[in-house]
């Protein structure tokens, strides 16, 4: 129970932080990476103030406890292998971005002050991610 | 246009770094939303009560902050369907690439992951590349 109090605490600032910073809107997303037109620089604000932030944050963390308050121990990505799936998952995710507007972390709290497109983003988005799980569980399918 | 909002954006970017802090120390997770869409996406995973209480609050605060008066500027500038392909890019994307802006950009980059480095660094030049080539290319 306590550790879906502190993620629901987690998320109530987390979506304050995306409606505040402007990552939430898509025009204000796009300005950013549109240096030769209507360029908007504040995204680089809502990135640098997030990074360090966790940063030093993390930092405290790691340096100081052996565990999480909550659970017995930090749950960190054990992959750190840099390949082509990587890359090129990144790279599309990069174009979808830049067509849509939307991230995933910034279309979730939208959801909140902007349901109606916010809704099929996401929804299109789920699809796009149970189109790639299908992808990818195909090759061993055809194994078995 | 949008109007430049540097204290805004960095007072939201604090919010969102401290979310990810807060959500290390209490209960040892990334604040990767691509993961924390497998709180709808994996209902039945020993993971997704926790990861649905993020989403609710994710969604929540925002409204509860329009309640107390506050407004947030919103704009999607482009079609339904550039919404709706743009979205199933994305959700493509994010599962091949095992992350997003919070989950790469925020959370990776902090613990200094070479892995989320690289991820980052090229969605970010791929973005950059799609939003000049749509408007100055394409519809330039």
């Amino acid at each position: 129970m306590i550790r879906l109090l502190s993620a629901l605490a987690a998320g109530l600032v987390f979506g304050l932080g995306i409606a505040v910073s402007g990552m939430g809107n898509p025009a204000k997303v796009l300005n950013f990476f549109d240096p030769f037109g209507t360029w908007d620089p504040s995204l680089a604000f809502v990135m640098g103030g997030a990074l360090v932030t966790t940063l030093i944050g993390y930092r405290a963390i790691f340096g100081r406890w052996s565990a999480p308050l909550f659970d017995t121990r930090f749950h960190l990505p054990a992959v750190n292998t840099i390949d082509a799936r990587l890359v090129g998952g990144a790279a599309l995710f990069g174009v979808g971005w830049g067509i849509s507007g939307f991230c995933p972390g910034g279309a979730i709290p939208a959801l909140g002050f902007a349901p109606w497109p916010t809704t099929l983003f996401l929804v299109a988005m789920c699809g796009g991610i149970l189109l790639a799980r299908w992808l990818q569980a195909l090759p061993r399918r055809r194994i078995a | 246009m949008t109007e430049f909002t540097p204290w805004a954006a960095l007072f939201g970017g604090i919010l969102i770094g401290l979310a990810a802090v807060m959500l290390m120390a209490f209960n040892g997770r990334i604040a990767g939303m691509t993961a924390m869409l497998d709180g709808v996406l994996e209902p039945k995973s020993p993971d997704a009560p926790w990861r649905l209480a993020f989403l609710t609050g994710a969604i929540l605060a925002p409204l509860a902050a329009m309640g107390f008066g506050a407004e947030f500027a919103f704009d999607a500038p482009v079609t339904g369907a550039a919404l709706a392909l743009g979205g199933v890019i994305v959700g493509v994307g994010v599962s091949y690439g095992s992350g997003c802006t919070s989950g790469h950009g925020v959370c990776g980059l902090a613990r200094l992951s070479p892995r989320s480095a690289v991820a980052t660094a090229t969605f970010m030049a791929t973005t950059f590349a799609t939003v000049t080539v749509l408007r100055h290319v394409i519809g330039g």
